[in-house]
């Protein structure tokens, strides 16, 4: 059976990566854009796991910054909710546009 | 290497943890709070660090070149340290009043051992950890007035934006290590050989770097959340947080792509030069005092991008020794600010009208804050831009530097105009009479010093020059 190729996992992240992206710019609800970080950041890590395999085997350092990305997504993810569930008793909404006090 | 060789090289980081811990069993162990004791106890620590910071100069790197240490990380670590110093004596008034001081100090030590671990990273692991760790307590922080709308929304608008761009950075390193095989800068640079998929890495940095120091296309976080958060912590993000990020942004640029030299300096220069003047023609119509300072400091980051662009070591001294001033003239400013919002919580520049009657006192500290980010002499801020113009000039950047004096022109504009809304201006209902506690005096004294003083020491600059290296 032969190997995946490189290309094809890479397609994946990338593409995960800017769907991320696109879903944080499209998207008006806190939570959701939240996620679509934690998609980005998904692809990073698929990316970093991949070259540690593909290209550089014999050490680890992909493997172990991959270890460091989930942990402080959830970290991020952790501060991020407890903001916006602040936001949400003081505007009764987590729609972005509806924290609109502060503008120009 | 022995243990206390160690604790030498990573003093700042060590101490700074000794004190986060300390607060945690104050924290679990007292009952009731002394708050004015906590705060003193914070400061003597801080002056301590300060001080630790002159004994010797360990030079080397631990644990596999993660963490480095030298001259220039210690001198810059210094200034973070000087900074925060200045700004929780400025904030100690507000602080005593506060139920919650003990989280206060303790998520902004975490954000600077964050910043410590930053500015002397030696591989972009460890540089990514510190810069998490210096901004999801920062966001943290600029939610810390949990009565007001505007802190929560300054609050969430912040930590959408860092995550999104940490992400892109991250996908940038990601793309760093398939290119080149390495995460430690050296080995980065000794790889990098400026392929079309190496430069792409070199725009997805940039990305997450712009968005730390508020460069223009990522600045739009930067008046919101100045404006939502409490002073004391606009102060910090405006000074502290912007500084330690230029000092590694230099770092990384010196040390990790000299390759790519050309096409950064190229994408330098026009930033730069956009940053400037959007900076300046959004700082024109602001009617709040935090905004407005907010652009002030987007514009002071364009300067900042001409030593930056400029590669020699006179650039980085002039960069580092500009930061110093900058935290002078602005924490002098936020002093003045904060002082005022803490008692009667205004914060408009219309309220400012007629100040100098009731208050000369703080009037005159905000008119010397504002003629130092101004640059005119004889203040501090007029030898900062001057060196920054000049390393610029000897590198050739000429028309960046055309530009720059055109905007400092522009910035008098509005500038002066908190001057005479201060001085000129006839005011019915002027701000009454202030009484200012010992905490803030001893601030805006050590500013006034600062301000008046560091341009004409040249002791200063020289001490600097002689830590700083270019490409």
């Amino acid at each position: 059976m032969s190997e995946i190729p490189m290309t094809y996992v890479l397609f994946v992240s990338f593409a995960l990566f800017f769907i991320g992206a696109y879903g944080f710019l499209t998207r008006r609800n806190m939570i959701t854009m939240l996620m679509a970080v934690e998609l980005m950041l998904n692809a990073v890590n698929i990316n970093f796991v991949a070259f540690n395999k593909y290209l550089f085997p014999e050490k680890g350092d992909g493997v172990f910054f991959t270890i460091f990305i989930i942990t402080i997504a959830a970290a991020e993810a952790a501060v991020a909710i407890a903001i916006i569930i602040n936001i949400y008793r003081k505007f009764k909404s987590i729609d972005s546009e509806d924290a609109d006090t502060l503008k120009w | 290497m022995s243990l206390l060789n160690y604790i030498s090289m990573m003093r700042f980081e060590v101490f700074a943890l000794g004190i986060i811990v300390l607060l945690l069993l104050v924290k679990i162990f007292s009952e009731k709070l002394n708050t004015s004791f906590i705060l003193g106890f914070i400061n003597v620590a801080l002056v301590g660090l300060l001080v630790a910071g002159f004994i010797g100069h360990p030079h080397g790197n631990i644990f596999g070149r993660m963490f480095l240490n030298d001259g220039t990380i210690m001198l810059e670590k210094q200034i973070i340290t000087f900074a925060t110093l200045l700004i929780f004596l400025q904030a100690n008034f507000w602080l005593k009043k506060q139920e919650n001081c003990l989280e206060f100090c303790l998520l902004l030590f975490s954000v600077l051992i964050g910043m410590y671990f930053l500015v002397s990273s030696g591989n972009f692991l460890m540089f990514y950890l510190g810069l998490e760790m210096a901004t999801i307590p920062l966001a943290a922080l600029a939610a810390f007035d949990f009565g007001r709308m505007r802190s929560a929304e300054g609050a969430g608008k912040m930590i959408l934006s860092s995550a999104f761009s940490s992400a892109i950075l991250l996908f940038g390193l990601s793309l760093i290590y398939g290119t080149t095989g390495s995460l430690d800068f050296n080995e980065v640079r000794d790889a990098y050989s400026s392929s079309a998929l190496q430069l792409f890495t070199l725009a997805f940095v940039f990305v997450g770097f712009a968005f730390k120091i508020s460069i223009v296309p990522f600045h739009l976080w930067t008046a919101d959340v100045y404006e939502g958060s409490p002073v004391a912590v606009t102060s910090f993000l405006s000074v502290v947080s912007k500084g330690a990020s230029l000092f590694i942004f230099m770092t990384v640029l010196y040390r990790v792509f000299p390759m790519a030299q050309e096409t950064w300096v190229h994408i330098l220069v026009l930033l730069s030069a956009i940053t400037m003047t959007i900076g300046n023609l959004f700082a024109m119509r602001q009617t709040n005092i935090k905004r407005f300072l907010a652009f002030s400091s987007i514009t002071q980051a364009g300067y900042i991008l001409i030593g930056v662009a400029a590669t020699s070591s006179l650039s980085m001294a002039s960069v580092i020794y500009f930061i110093l001033i900058y935290t002078f003239s602005n924490i002098c400013a936020f002093t003045v600010v904060s002082i005022i919002s803490d008692r009667n919580g205004k914060e408009d520049i219309d309220d400012y009208k007629g100040l100098y009657k009731t208050n000369p006192l703080l009037s005159i500290a905000m008119m010397l804050a504002v003629f130092s980010l101004a640059g005119i002499p004889p203040t501090a801020g007029f030898f900062g831009k001057l060196f920054l113009l000049t390393s610029g000039a000897s590198s050739g950047l000429i028309a960046l530097i055309i530009i720059a004096s055109l905007n400092m022109i522009v910035s008098l504009y509005y500038y002066l105009k908190i001057v005479k809304a201060m001085f000129v201006d006839k005011n019915e209902s002027p701000i009454e009479k202030i009484s200012i506690d010992i905490s803030a005096k001893t601030v805006l004294i050590i500013c006034f010093v600062g301000i008046l003083a560091v341009g004409f020491i040249s002791f200063v600059f020289e001490y600097i020059h002689s830590l700083s290296f270019g490409l």
